[in-house]
């Protein structure tokens, strides 16, 4: 207790320096302040009750398996709504309206067909990570390693684009200088991961999904008070103000191609079912019936919460835009667009409300990343160190002492890429990783699942080759070949490679496993009747039996 | 240790019906979620200007609004109907075929 105490008193000495030095430009700082300080200070109490329920690897991995359906809907949610997505999806509708709407339908329409396909045979399947799925008839070796691979790439990439965009909003929103911010963001996530697990993990998690809908929806139901509960007045202000007039109520230039917009549709969709974080969320509840209960609930907050950003994007465009209060000399929002849902905050709620929201959007941080570094920990030391370097010969204690080494591992790693990619165009992260998600994580998963003819070579030959894809299409197209390395033309011209890559990585993985005539081939597809009657019934599934 | 039991299941025609009916049900809901989804990206690449349009005579309300909080409020609806058909119908079944080969279920 006293090193909470040493922590939270370090936390607040760094706020109050910080608060000392930029009050005439922050000025929301000590309402924001105070409740972010609460929020650590609670998230940390939760770590400490949680640490003393973290002794096996199944408490670190999984919570021990006892999350309820309910609750894992919101953790889930919590991972998907990240601070990104809040800021990120209102300034979108604040700049073009219509096109926030479609980016949000694409991420949301990928947990149906999660539910549909891979939820609860993933439960019945796995233990710790989807690549105890992935190879669950399969050698381990080969596939453990290249599905931690496609997990601590995604993970990374992701990771990096969080803590720059969280050292740049935590700048923003409380004068902290950008190195201290992306520290101290490094330290909570390395401190919930490491003690608390996957148990604190998830408790954050859901406060923080908590306190976000809320906060979310104060501010939707605000607007809508303005214009008198009418989306037509909503609309009809809006048009009337923004630059853009009546096109902001139409599709704009979010999709340009038929090819691109397919080509995002399949990232989005099928990268959501790869994506480790979120599949790991999946082992956290006791069967089949609570994982399916938990993509229920899970689509129905990160819906809602994505119909509030709607309306928040367009409250910001009636009620910020319009305001010199919020605005530069050039008429663009002081910090930029991303910042339209925070000053739509302190328009409706003022200062207090504003500290609320800031302090919210830094819990959002705080939750996401740790989230992901949790992944990032357990295929270091579930998959890599535990099933493929010491071949399953360690104990609890070993596999737990590896794991939290990778959580401060990864950690610092993360401070380490957060501080050097700062001035560095990061905008294709987020898309590489889903792209990696979608052709490597997602394609061996699915047909690890569903297709007894899957073998070994072709899982790893056709997994390795839609990562390969995915990633040098990344590297030759527009964004990075252009935007960042300075070339006149792109290669590949379109910016979202998942289209291509998602299609080698199933031609692959089906041609390299038809064509293995080997006996370890024959083993395989005769493991597949058992494998199978356990995804469906989950008899014999971890935590059946136990607990 | 589970191979006597997954044998003794997999040749219970009723395992094998309740197969083929989960998989028919998750199949026809993807295919719909598909077939939403993609007409809607479709008309964005090639028509984005139906979406465009009032949504009646005089609105500034466009056609795509609602649309688009549709297949929200749809992809919701849609787990739900999975939900409660698997948590209730399915796995009654499921629990009826586990009490048959002895295995204890909740």
């Amino acid at each position: 207790m006293i090193k909470l105490f040493l922590l939270l008193s370090f936390c607040a000495s760094l706020f109050a320096e910080a608060f000392s030095g930029e009050v005439e430009k922050q000025s929301l700082n000590i309402s924001a302040i105070v409740m972010f300080v609460l929020f650590v200070g609670a998230t940390l109490v939760i770590t400490y009750w949680a640490a003393k329920r973290t002794a096996t690897t199944k408490d670190f991995y999984t919570a021990g398996g006892g999350i309820t359906g309910f609750q894992n809907g919101l953790a889930i949610a919590g991972d998907y709504m990240s601070a990104a997505s809040f800021l990120g999806i209102s300034a979108l509708v604040y700049a073009n309206g219509y096109d926030g709407l479609i980016y949000s339908i694409g991420f949301l329409v990928g947990w149906p067909i999660i539910l549909f396909m891979v939820a609860e045979k993933l439960r019945n399947l796995g233990k710790f990570t989807f690549a105890d799925v992935a190879s669950y008839r399969l050698s381990q070796k080969p596939i453990r390693i290249l599905a931690s691979f496609g997990a601590i790439a995604t993970v990374t990439l992701y990771l990096i684009a969080q803590m720059v965009g969280s050292g740049k909003l935590i700048q923003l929103l409380f004068g902290l200088d950008y190195e201290i911010a992306v520290i101290l963001v490094g330290v909570l996530m390395i401190l919930y991961v490491a003690f608390g697990g996957m148990l604190a993990t998830t408790w954050v998690q859901i406060i923080k999904a908590i306190l976000l809908l809320s906060g979310a929806s104060f501010m939707a139901f605000m607007v809508m008070k303005n214009m008198d509960f009418s989306f037509e007045t909503l609309f009809a202000t809006a048009v009337d103000v923004h630059p853009k007039g009546l096109s902001i109520m139409a599709p704009g230039g979010l999709i340009s191609d038929p090819v691109s917009a397919i080509s995002l549709a399949i990232a989005l969709m099928f990268g959501t079912a790869g994506l480790p974080h979120i599949l790991m969320r999946f082992f956290t509840v006791s069967n089949a019936k609570e994982a399916r209960k938990s993509v229920f609930y899970a689509t129905g907050f990160i819906g809602y919460f994505y119909m509030l950003t709607f309306i928040i994007g367009f409250g910001a465009i009636v009620l910020v835009s319009t305001n010199p209060e919020y605005l530069e000399a050039g008429k663009a929002l002081i910090g930029g667009n991303n910042m339209a849902a925070i000053h739509l905050s302190h328009a409706i709620g003022g200062d207090l409300f504003l500290g609320f929201i800031s302090a919210v959007a830094f819990a959002t941080i705080l939750a996401v990343v740790s989230g992901l570094t949790l992944a990032g920990a357990s295929a270091i030391s579930h998959d890599l160190y535990s099933n493929v370097f010491v071949e399953g010969k360690t104990d609890e204690k070993k596999e737990m002492r590896v794991s939290k080494i990778a959580t401060v591992c990864l950690g610092l790693v993360a401070i380490l890429l957060g501080i050097t990619f700062e001035e560095q165009n990061i905008a294709f992260m987020v898309g590489l990783a889903f792209a990696i998600a979608a052709s490597a994580n997602f394609p061996i998963l699915f047909l690890s699942i569903y297709w007894s003819k899957l073998t070994t070579r072709g899982a790893f030959v056709g997994g390795s080759m839609g990562l390969a894809t995915a990633i040098i299409l990344v590297l030759v197209g527009p964004i990075v070949w252009v935007q960042i390395l300075g070339n006149a033309e792109a290669i590949f011209p379109y910016k979202y490679p998942a289209l291509f890559s998602v299609t080698v990585a199933f031609i692959g993985i089906y041609l390299f496993s038809v064509t293995d005539k080997s006996q370890r081939a024959k083993n395989e597809e005769k493991a597949f009747e058992h494998q199978f009657i356990r995804s469906e019934t989950g008899i014999g599934s971890e935590g059946a039996s136990s607990h | 240790m589970y191979a006597d039991i997954y044998d003794k299941i997999k040749a219970d025609p009723e395992f094998q019906a309740l197969v083929r009916q989960r998989r028919q049900f998750s199949l026809i809901l993807t295919a719909i979620t598909l077939l939403v989804y993609f007409s809607f990206i479709l008309i964005l690449a090639y028509a984005p200007e139906i979406f465009g349009r009032p949504l009646f005579e005089g609105s500034v309300t466009s056609l795509g609004i609602p649309v688009g909080i549709g297949i929200i409020i749809m992809a919701f609806t849609l787990t739900g109907i999975y939900v409660k058909k698997a948590n209730t119908d399915f796995d009654a079944t499921l629990n009826r075929l586990k009490d048959d080969v002895g295995v204890k279920h909740d």
